[in-house]
């Protein structure tokens, strides 16, 4: 084969880059996105739910039939793409803060519990993450969505059913390590309890690898909910969040394919920027992690 | 050895038990059948009645133990929708689902592992930026839209590929390496990173001061080291082509099991969609196992220490 030849430079290092400043084109990308989202009701030229019947399918500037006032044209209602895109940044950014964050206390708090503890509590805490682990993700959300009507809530049970595992095994690794160093043994002598010995004492020395985590999850979190609202079992149409605006451009792919490419290449972009931002985080706080 | 499967296995058992109340115990939460079934003029004796015909009387222990024991023998019950047992259905769709994933899984395994390989033992090179680059694209590509750009590229503008369904051979191309393009991304990034660390080795230095040809030190000496990893990957690898497969078969009315519960859910069809979850979650805890026993064998590691 020709994969076969002479051993390469093997160990010949690529040039290290200035790691010290974030990669600037993906923060410029997520710094934008942010501020889009916060100011969409200011920056949106249209409602993003009221649409005219007599623009239905307009083409964006750059094709023949496009029209003022709509630049990236018109789904099939006659909604403005633009304005909905900006309106649906603030579906993912709320989805992955509100996501991570209580997902991020769920884990956190199993994994101290767990690591600080040890015996029992540890046995009984870790077999329920395995279980945990062992439940197919988007099987739960189809469930949820034939018991209870799709819903941001249920996409939220769902985020946290999925990641509170790593944070959980995370944190307990860390804080077995952790609970050996003398000034732990030092609070303890000088009459701390646990709950203080946990929360004042060995919580912040977990952040950074709590950050890294959390900062690697926020672009998988945007493209879950995203997943979720296209299949219907996630925030439900006629809220413009991405997923269910590439849903709702899927029958008009032949007429009408920015209709559901437009949102896509907003999905694709965000999540391969924040990838990189998650990248730099880690080897900026954390490089033993480049295996999570 | 044993003892590891034996454990291994329990831990199965209670996560499919796990599996089955969460569904037994969701469709109880969505609200009392009755409602629904009984026609407005019926009388509480009538009712009654009902509730006592369909066992919803009795406790919620006796009623998950009917359930299971009716699962266990595979009766889901009638779909709503088709008027048919659920299982019959599963078994007519799961051949379609097989075809898909058996596609991805052979695309996975015949682009990721030898570009992974190339790119790790030509460090630097352009297929390896290439490579790096697609990986890091593919890990963001959100799966249900590269399925439409597939059908836009392919079936729209060049009119090259069938889109939609089942039938030739060509209406599996387009679902397959949409499914496949996920894992392909990470499979290749994991066969990349293993075979770095083994070629840095002392034990491939050695090989190569042997003499051995570069394709033996290659193959043989790094590569099935470097293959531990990759085998942890496959069951990563099986949970993402069961969760692509729902939203691939959505995309492209492939008529697998994924489509058939994406469907149920739109006409709130119960037994169709606890017996796609209990089926699924079933073949995934299997996949699990197998992988972990697997990896057991290779690495006896993991066996001793636990």
């Amino acid at each position: 084969m020709s994969v076969i030849s002479r051993p390469a430079a093997a160990d010949a290092v690529a040039p290290r880059r200035d790691r010290r400043w974030p990669p600037r084109l993906p923060l410029a990308i997520v710094l934008l996105l942010v501020l889009c989202g916060i100011f969409a009701p200011w920056l949106a030229p249209r409602s993003p739910l009221e649409g005219s019947l007599g623009e239905r399918l307009v083409a964006p500037f750059w094709m023949e039939n496009a029209r003022p006032g709509h630049p990236l044209g018109t789904d099939r209602h006659g909604r403005d793409t633009l304005s909905r895109l900006l309106y649906g940044a603030r579906i993912s950014i709320a989805v992955s803060l509100v996501g991570i964050t209580l997902t991020g206390a769920v884990g956190v708090a199993v994994g101290l519990l767990a690591g600080f503890f040890g015996g029992w509590v540890d046995t009984l805490l870790m077999r329920l993450v395995d279980i945990s682990l062992s439940l197919p993700g988007i099987l739960i959300a189809v469930l949820l969505s034939v018991v209870f009507e799709p819903s941001f809530t249920n996409v939220i049970i769902v985020v946290v059913f999925l990641l509170w595992p790593s944070y959980a095994r995370l944190v307990r690794g860390e804080t077995l390590g952790i609970k050996q160093q003398d000034f732990v043994a030092l609070a303890r002598v000088a009459g701390c309890g646990s709950l203080t010995i946990m929360l004042r004492h060995i919580l912040p020395n977990l952040v950074p690898s709590i950050l890294v985590l959390a900062t690697l999850h926020v672009g998988y979190v945007i493209v879950l909910e995203a997943a979720l609202s296209f299949l219907g079992v996630g925030i439900p149409p006629p809220t413009p969040s991405w997923g269910v605006m590439v849903a709702d451009g899927r029958g008009l792919i032949e007429q009408a394919w920015w209709v559901s490419i437009l949102p896509g290449i907003a999905i694709l972009v965000t999540v391969l920027s924040l990838n990189i931002l998650g990248d730099w985080v880690r080897d900026r706080l954390d490089p033993k992690l480049r295996q999570v | 050895m044993s003892r590891f499967i034996a454990g291994r296995l329990a831990q199965s058992l209670v996560s499919m038990v796990v599996v089955s109340i969460v569904v037994f115990a969701l469709v109880r939460l969505s609200g009392d059948p009755i409602a629904i079934m009984a026609p407005p003029e019926a009388s509480q004796a009538d009712i009654a009645r009902m509730r006592a015909y369909l066992g919803l009387d009795r406790s919620w222990a006796s009623q998950y133990g009917t359930f299971i024991s009716h699962a266990l023998r595979g009766d889901f019950g009638t779909s709503v929708r088709f008027r048919r047992p659920a299982m019959e259905l599963i078994a007519e769709r799961y051949g379609a689902t097989l075809e898909l994933g058996g596609l991805a899984v052979l695309i996975v395994i015949v682009v990721a592992l030898p570009v992974g390989v190339y790119a790790a033992v030509h460090r630097g090179s352009g297929l390896d930026y290439a490579a790096r680059a697609f990986a890091a694209l593919g890990q963001a590509v959100p799966p249900f839209w590269l399925g439409l750009l597939l059908v836009l590229v392919f079936g729209v503008l060049l009119r090259l590929l069938p889109t939609s369904g089942r039938g030739t051979p060509l209406h599996v191309l387009l679902p397959g390496i949409t499914l496949g393009w996920f894992a392909v991304a990470g499979l290749m990034r994991l066969t990349r990173s293993a075979m770095l660390d083994t070629l840095g080795s002392e034990y491939v230095k050695l090989a190569r001061i042997k003499g051995l040809p570069e394709r033996t030190v290659i193959w043989r000496h790094a590569f099935k080291n470097a293959a531990l990893p990759v085998v942890t990957f496959a069951a990563l690898l099986f949970v993402a082509l069961l969760n692509g497969s729902i939203i691939v078969e959505t995309v492209f009315g492939w008529p697998g099991l994924g489509l058939l519960v994406i469907e149920a859910v739109d006409s709130r069809d119960y037994p169709i969609v606890q017996a796609v979850v209990m089926c699924l979650s079933a073949m995934y805890a299997g996949v699990n196992l197998l992988v972990d026993v697997l990896y057991a064998y290779l690495n006896p590691r993991i066996r001793y220490s636990s």
